[in-house]
């Protein structure tokens, strides 16, 4: 298990190192840099030195290395003395990725960003596993009953019916004719745990992006787990588990719904990181700003430097919950052997 | 147009086919009689087969029937709610809602439609060389892995913003836009395919009728289009039907996000862009896009589900 883990963070490196080469090349062909937007009235050759000495003119692969180094060496170094308020070596002076519309470190508008992302899609994703299992399950127990086909029409709208579409029509319910829940994400709003008022205002204004990812996320997991208990139900234990006289809910519940969630759990993990893609979509149509808003602004300002940030993170999330998924399963199910 | 309909039509063709031989050699019953049986038999399927011809149909004769022109703005009728003639209501600038969202499906169907064709074929291709082939199987697949571990939505909207301009000036303004949208969406949507592809072709290798044909001098090539192609079409059937709602929605998310087409040129996704900030004026504006997007992919998952269970021989019951 070791020996397999160690192996699969080897092959990840290369794998970021090639992700990260990919993410800078494609970004650096995009037009424009902050020096084009020093006035005419500056001469040429000073102009030129300023690139010079801003390092434009390096070739990419230069280029490539020093904002690899900031990104996988500084910033960390960067976000752990943050949080522990310590200082290794020489913090006061040490570079960071600047973006260039805030001017200021591109990570630390990240870590603004994250707490509303992480809200929403963990929410979300909580809801919808939450939802889920406890209907697919049932759904594959009762297969072909009125309430498997109800679900299973369910799982195909929520696959059908994109969070753009169904999330415009929830804020014109819900906002604009009912007026019950806020069109807009307060980010200003700090959360009291003490004041109930607190906490209602955070649940109405979580509950309508909330709402619209649970359901994406249960109609993706609810036919998941339909496969799967369905395939578990005509296995040969379960027939051993009914022999012995278990009742029907003991058997499904602990015997059945133990084997099924073992490919769940990789499902689960493997979503995470699209989901994180996901929050780009629904974050525009409820304007929370988190981080895939952030992105989207960034792209339009050809903030080179956020983007790079911002794609870097995604990518190696995805990377990161790849081999989280991996060892999970063999984890969970022991049959799963690594050579 | 023809391509999408033809896509649609296929089965009458096959079943064509098949009663005639069928009729040839009495009882006998071709395996694509047998698929088309299958399939007949899944009601959703077949709903799904009616609501896309009749969304292709409308979108494709819809604005050239209904009387309304989307190029003259009418400014004392703008923001009309749906009604009589205007059956979605107006936009903001007086144009027939409804024309403007069957308008705005041609280019969301073209887009799905040929993005699913270039993704099928580079996937076909990468996991048919990538299976036949061992020595190119590791770094076929690596690329394959890595692309799969790309943050896909990011890098698809970041390589929009960055091509848009180049490939406009290169092929014009509409054009320029189809063909980006389409290779990047048919460029990052290959790798399911391709594993899909390799698995099949790894096994279908070993089988001794490959071995038969290789003894008898027939070169790779060969032995990979006329002997493995046809054992890894029902997958790759499969995968084509669900790469094209993947592209449908994923072309749509880009527009709707203000990255993909410009509101000059109308899809489902930048007509609810354009809608999604004028809800409290004309709700049909984005219900009636909305809809026909929604219509459109169900109706093309219904038809993948059919064809998957029609095409899985182990599934199938004898009728």
């Amino acid at each position: 298990m070791l020996r397999y883990l160690i192996r699969r963070l080897l092959i990840a490196v290369p794998t970021v190192i090639v992700i990260s080469m990919v993410v800078f090349v494609l970004l650096e062909l995009a037009p424009g840099d902050p020096t084009s937007q020093i006035p005419l009235t500056v001469p040429a050759e000073i102009r030129e030195a300023i690139r010079e000495s801003l390092g434009f003119n390096d070739p990419i692969h230069i280029k490539w290395w020093n904002w690899f180094k900031l990104m996988v060496v500084n910033e960390p170094i960067y976000a752990f003395e943050s949080v522990t308020n310590t200082c290794i070596g020489d913090c006061e002076s040490r570079d960071r990725i600047i973006s260039w519309s805030s001017r200021s470190a591109a990570m630390d508008t990240v870590y603004q960003r994250l707490p509303q992302t992480l809200w929403v899609l963990g929410l979300g994703l909580v809801f919808g596993f939450i939802l889920a299992v406890p209907i697919g399950t049932l759904q594959a127990y009762k297969q072909y009953s009125i309430f498997d086909n109800a679900g299973t029409v369910f799982t195909l709208l929520g696959y059908s019916v994109p969070v753009f579409v169904i999330g415009p029509l929830f804020i014109w319910l819900f906002s604009v004719k009912l007026r019950w829940l806020p069109t807009l994400y307060d980010t200003t709003h700090d959360i009291e745990w003490t004041s109930w008022s607190s906490i209602w205002f955070q649940i109405r204004q979580l509950l309508m992006p909330v709402t619209v990812l649970t359901l994406f996320n249960a109609a993706s997991f609810g036919r998941f787990t339909r496969g799967s208990v369905l395939e578990n139900l005509n296995e040969s234990y379960v027939r051993t588990a009914r022999a012995k006289g278990l009742g029907e809910f003991t058997v499904v519940a602990r015997h059945v719904l133990r084997n099924s969630l073992i490919p769940l759990v990789t499902l689960l993990a493997l979503q995470i990181p699209g989901i994180f893609s996901g929050a780009i979509i629904t974050e525009n149509v409820f304007r929370i700003n988190g981080l895939g808003q952030l992105l989207l602004i960034s792209i339009r300002q050809t903030d080179i430097p956020m983007v790079q940030s911002l794609v870097f993170i995604f990518a190696v999330l995805v990377v990161v919950f790849n081999i989280l998924a991996d060892v999970l399963y063999g984890i969970l199910d022991p049959r799963i052997r690594y050579d | 147009m023809t391509d999408i309909s033809n896509d649609a039509e296929m089965p009458n063709q096959t079943q064509a086919s098949a009663d005639a031989a069928a009729n040839e050699l009495g009882e006998f019953r071709s395996l694509r009689a047998d698929v088309w049986r299958q399939f007949r038999k899944h009601k959703g399927a077949m709903a799904g087969v009616v609501i896309l011809i009749s969304i292709v149909f409308a979108c494709f004769l819809g604005p050239v029937l209904l009387p309304f022109d989307i190029n003259t703005l009418d400014t004392t009728n703008t923001n009309r709610g749906a009604g009589w003639p205007h059956l979605l209501g107006t936009d903001n600038l007086g144009r027939d809602a409804f024309t403007r969202a069957l308008l705005g499906g041609r280019i969301s169907l073209l887009v799905g439609f040929v993005a699913m064709i270039i993704s099928i074929v580079v996937g076909v291709l990468v996991g048919a060389l990538a299976g036949y082939f061992r020595r190119l199987d590791w770094f076929l697949m690596w690329i394959t892995d890595l692309v799969l571990s790309l943050p896909l939505l990011p890098i698809l909207l970041v390589a929009v913003v960055l091509f848009r301009d180049p490939m406009q000036d290169w092929l014009g303004d509409s054009l320029g836009i189809f063909v980006l949208m389409v290779t990047i969406i048919g460029g990052t949507s290959w790798m399911q395919t391709a594993r899909i592809v390799r698995g099949e072709v790894l096994s279908v290798k070993e089988e001794e009728f490959i071995l038969a044909s290789r003894s008898v001098g027939t070169r790779s090539f060969r032995i990979i289009l006329t002997h493995i192609m046809p054992n890894v079409l029902s997958p790759v059937i499969v995968a084509a039907s669900l790469g094209i709602a993947i592209a449908i929605i994923t072309e749509s998310a880009v527009s709707f996000l203000g990255l993909g087409f410009p509101l000059d040129i109308p899809t489902w996704g930048s007509l609810l862009n354009d809608s999604s900030t004028r809800l409290n004026l004309n709700i049909w504006l984005t219900i009636g896009p909305g809809l026909l997007l929604s219509l459109t992919v169900l109706s093309v998952n219904l038809i993948g589900d059919g064809l998957r269970d029609a095409l899985d021989p182990k599934g199938r019951t004898s009728a």
